[in-house]
């Protein structure tokens, strides 16, 4: 089982590197589906396969689905490709990746040096989850509950697509009605 | 029973956060951003679950589903604006998109 953890835990970081390096945004998406996929792994060789559902269905399933829903609103292509190329110059990347890298050294040293405790993995199951989810984190619960209303009300608000343009035969229409209404306009106000 | 080291999971789950963190640092495209944060929230995620088998409690599994929660109403907006930036400014880049810089 610890074999497994590695596995998953080695496949998890890999695909997330191409994730980040990728220029077309179809082909991230790709290895983002990888990445939580092999995240859900984890999850189960830590013994919470409730979790590990979840991120399949929630993380792989919605959220990728949504992104993947505006990259093809979007039509990014070859072109986005190229000016992604443009932009990942190494001088654009090597500076920030090195101090994240020197950050993430420092946190590694950190959680070696302390004293090495091995945990015995048992399944906490779904039942406890519930139990504690709808008991003592119930507050939380409801607040979660405002934030996707929130979420839900902040999306098809600012989703929205207001058209300026009429349709191309009613352009015509909508100018000349318009030009009637000030005419008229002009008429009776002298 | 198996058992695994407490640290290298944490090391794991900081490996992934510090893999989002590089994105959002170095894209300039928004979508690319975006999925850089999913990837650091689900970091976070990581290390909570590894706490909630640390101490067999199902606290650490709470706090995933919250996380989870506010990934997906954080992504659900976030790329409502990403739509509407791309409808007002055609672009995702952005260095185009500085009309709140100080001059």
């Amino acid at each position: 089982m610890e074999v497994l953890f590695c596995i998953s835990s080695l496949v998890a970081i890999l695909s997330t590197v191409m994730v980040i390096t990728r220029l077309n945004p179809v082909h991230a998406l790709l290895y983002l589906v990888v990445s939580f996929m092999s995240v859900a792994m984890i999850f189960l060789s830590l013994g919470a396969p409730f979790m590990a559902v979840l991120e399949v269905i929630v993380y792989a399933g919605a959220i990728i689905v949504l992104f993947i829903f505006v990259t093809m609103m979007l039509n990014l292509g070859k072109e986005t490709a190229e000016q992604e190329r443009n932009w990942l110059k190494p001088r654009v990347w090597v500076g920030p990746s090195l101090l994240a890298a020197v950050l993430l050294a420092e946190m590694i040293i950190l959680l070696t040096k302390g004293q090495p405790g091995s945990m015995q993995v048992t399944v906490v199951d779904p039942k406890k989850v519930a139990l504690s989810l709808y008991g003592e984190y119930i507050i939380a619960l409801e607040l979660v509950g405002f934030l996707m209303i929130a979420g839900i009300v902040g999306a098809a608000h600012i989703g929205k697509h207001r058209k300026k343009t009429f349709h191309r035969f009613l352009e015509d229409e909508a100018e000349t009605e318009q030009q009637l209404k000030a005419d008229y306009h002009d008429v009776h106000t002298g | 029973m198996m058992s695994i080291q407490v640290s290298a999971v944490l090391i794991v789950a900081a490996i992934l956060f510090v893999l989002g963190f590089i994105g959002v640092l170095t894209r300039k495209n928004i979508l690319f951003m975006l999925i850089s944060v999913e990837i650091m929230l689900n970091a976070a995620g990581l290390a909570f679950v590894a706490a909630s088998a640390k101490w067999q409690q199902a606290d650490g599994q709470v706090m995933f589903l919250f996380i989870l929660a506010m990934a997906a109403a954080e992504v659900s907006v976030g790329l409502a604006l990403v739509l509407q930036i791309y409808h007002q400014y055609k672009t995702l880049d952005i260095e185009k998109l500085n009309a709140l810089k100080d001059e």
